[in-house]
């Protein structure tokens, strides 16, 4: 009795094994081993600022591609990037370490309030009904998409200002607020040597006057820092000048020169002689 | 049994304080600022430059495409130049500023008050006719006239319906037209089957209108082909696919256009417009504009030069009231709140509603409760706080497949919604972004 149950079992199993063994031979779909190192080493945080959906979608790209150059982890940073070339032996692309920077400096004081809008409070809504509650229609909206949208924690709304603030250390440039902002005042730029910049805080292409009357720190487009640049790394396009960050050598000359401190520098020691610099400046010109 | 619409509906308080009101011209402004972009489609190219002398009726700006209207001068002056103006979208858009002197009509214009009943033109030279008057909609779409009348290859309309429903809220520039125009109406009724070919056309009028309906069925007498239908109040009747299956028992199919049911509708007051091009030649350049409001001295109809800024109607009524709120372009249901008064008047602009601070206020918002209210008035037959929730968590696909682009924008879920939800806000981004969506992948 025992042997035939044994032996039936034994039967049915050995059948079963082989229909199983066959189907996955037949079947089979082969993946990379290699896929799930990289994906161990990435920061599995899927925030989509590679450009892919996903740490795994990023992972299968790296192991298919075949140079390095364009993929790029920003939470990683650099030292995921090398592990993940030394694994996969290739080379790792160049890389800029980038940071999310406000380009609105439009604060209470600066951009008298005309309007109040008690709608949903969302930068997004706000944008599809109007230019917003300052004379400015370019500038910040201050409901806080780009907090919403944040993963990291890295970007708040000042209380004060109004504006939001991007903490340097948390952010890892995966430019979720840069989509998120509908005013397109958010950019990524390159970090800089010690985390210094130089850039327009400001996105208003109105002509200079109608700017300066919505906002004090508007920028006017005179095309001072244009003139001043020895790099030509300013350009000046709707009234607006922008600071191409690949040429800016972080000299500083345009921050003097800008009459409504459009131009801001980040994280730079304070400059002794600046006032007789500046007034040295204006003299000439 | 009055027929009106199948699906969803509100019944808003009316409030038409301005019906029965004459229409009144309202005096020539200083300057008028003329937006190029007064249509939907691409904005009109300008033809004058600063400094040129223009007559009332000089065309300004000639169509930029297809889907396009021109626009022409609603006032004799010189040009002061072509810059931003603020305008109802909330934004700063390109405009023609005239200085106003004098008022030097195009000598082509036939300004006389004789009425001309009989028009023998072919179909082509019509539609030609309304197009270069640069005609749109009247009733706020702004929709080119001549597009609507081109109907595309392969499909044929059987029947024309004139949209004289005016189911917002205050508004009573149709309402004023049609009794005081009624004649000029019927006439551009008749132009508009002949230059789509139909040999028959349906009046639809909301029954709060009486007046309006008896003075048309008197008219419609003398007319061949021309049907007056009263219709129960209800919101939102003036909106194209509500009116078409009001009056037609028809339901337009998602994403369809009128036309795939035969139908072509057309505004009341585009009729008037179209009266006033073909048999006058006069190009579109003043229309009625109701001046409303609990707190307004003098609510009114304004028979208003295109270009003349709000702050002119408001002082002609009476001046602002001292605790307003908000000043709304357009009803209180589909209008948008202005942020500066000297916004001009456009070719879609049926009425300016002052409401006072107490009204204007928005009511704090609550959780749903899912009562399902939204989904039982919606006349799309939508789920509006399902289509909310998903656009607040950017499942644009999802939303997509529930059909968010059907959305009418009427706003009668976040009208009805005990918890004060935002509906509407949040179903009009997620439109706009499925939409975007959609036109990128067809190209």
């Amino acid at each position: 009795m025992i042997l035939i149950a044994i032996i039936s079992l034994g039967g049915i199993g050995a059948i079963g094994a082989g229909f199983l063994y066959a189907a996955s031979k037949k079947f089979e779909v082969y993946e990379d081993p290699r896929i799930a190192d990289v994906q161990e080493a990435l920061p599995d945080v899927n925030c989509g600022g590679c450009g892919y959906p996903g740490c795994p979608a990023f992972a299968t790209a790296c192991v298919n591609a075949d140079s390095m150059e364009g993929l790029f982890c920003p939470v990683g940073g650099k030292d995921t990037m090398d592990k993940i070339a030394t694994m996969l032996g290739k080379e790792a692309g160049a890389s800029e370490p980038m940071v999310a920077v406000v380009k609105c400096n439009g604060t209470c004081s600066a951009r008298p309030h005309l309007n109040t809008y008690d709608g949903a409070q969302s930068c997004a809504i706000a944008a599809s009904l109007y230019g917003g509650e300052t004379g400015c229609s370019f500038g910040c909206y201050s409901y806080g998409d780009c907090v919403t949208s944040c993963g990291f924690d890295a970007i708040h709304i000042n209380p004060e200002t109004r504006l939001p603030e991007v903490i340097e250390e948390k952010c890892t440039s995966c430019g979720s607020c840069v989509t998120a902002c509908p005013k397109n005042i958010i950019e990524l730029r390159k970090k800089g040597p010690k985390s210094r910049r130089v850039f327009v805080s400001c996105v208003n292409k109105d002509k200079g006057g109608v700017a300066r009357k919505a906002c004090a720190n508007a920028c006017i487009g005179c095309g001072k820092c244009v003139k001043e640049c020895p790099f030509e790394s300013i350009t000046l396009n709707d009234n607006l000048a922008y600071i191409d960050y690949m040429k800016c050598r972080l000299c500083r000359k345009c921050v003097g020169v800008c009459p409504t401190g459009a131009i801001h520098e980040l994280n730079f020691p304070p400059k002794k002689e600046k006032p007789v610099e500046v007034k040295e400046e204006t003299n000439q010109n | 049994m009055l027929r009106t619409f199948r699906i969803g509906g509100i019944h808003p308080p009316e409030n038409k304080l301005s019906a029965g009101k004459k229409i009144t011209p309202l005096e020539l402004p200083k300057q008028v600022i003329i937006p190029l972009g007064q249509h939907i489609g691409a904005p009109a190219q300008a033809v004058v430059k600063k400094g040129d002398i223009v007559k009332v009726g000089t065309l300004l700006a000639k169509a930029g495409g297809f889907v396009s209207a021109n626009i022409h001068s609603s006032v004799s002056g010189k040009v002061n130049k072509i810059d931003a103006a603020l305008d109802a979208s909330g934004y700063k858009k390109p405009a023609i500023y005239i200085d106003v002197e004098g008022d030097e009509w195009e000598d082509t214009i036939d300004r006389g008050t004789t009425y001309i009943k009989e028009c023998n033109l072919p179909p082509a030279e019509i539609i030609t006719k309304i197009a270069d008057a640069g005609i749109v909609g009247l009733g706020g779409a702004t929709f080119p006239t001549q597009v609507k009348l081109s109907p595309p290859p392969g499909s044929k309309a059987e029947l024309l319906i004139i949209n004289a429903v005016e189911c917002e809220p205050y508004l009573t520039s149709d309402h004023s037209l049609m009794l005081e125009k009624g004649k000029e109406i019927m006439t551009g009724v008749t132009i508009l089957m002949k230059a789509i070919q139909v040999t028959k056309a349906v009046i639809g009028i909301e029954n709060n209108k009486p007046d309006a309906i008896r003075h048309f069925q008197e008219l419609a007498k003398e007319y061949t082909g021309i049907e007056i239908m009263p219709l129960k109040v209800q919101y939102p009747q003036g909106g194209e696919k509500q009116l078409i299956d009001a009056v037609m028992r028809r339901q337009v199919k998602s994403g369809a256009l009128p036309i795939s049911e035969g139908a072509v509708v057309q505004n009341v007051g585009t009729a008037y417009a179209v009266y006033e091009a073909v048999q006058k030649n006069k190009p579109l350049l003043e229309r009625v504009v109701t001046i409303t409001g609990k707190g307004v001295t003098n609510p009114s109809n304004f028979l208003v030069r295109i270009g003349t800024p709000i702050s002119a109607l408001i002082e002609a009524a009476g001046g602002i009231p001292e605790n307003t709120g908000k000043i709304i372009g357009g009803g209180p249901m589909m209008g948008k709140a202005l942020i500066s008064p000297e916004v001009p008047v456009t070719k879609g602009s049926s009425g300016v509603l002052i409401l006072s601070k107490e009204e204007a206020k928005r009511k704090p918002i609550y959780d749903c409760i899912r009562c399902s209210k939204c989904v039982n008035i919606c006349p799309m037959g939508l789920n509006p706080t399902f289509l909310m929730t998903l656009t607040e968590f950017s499942n644009l696909e999802a939303a997509e497949k529930n059909n968010i682009v059907d959305c009418i924008e009427c706003g009668s879920c976040s009208y009805t919604c005990p918890a004060n939800r935002p509906l509407l806000d949040h179903i009009r981004l997620g439109k706009g972004k499925v939409m975007s969506i959609i036109r990128a992948r067809k190209s």
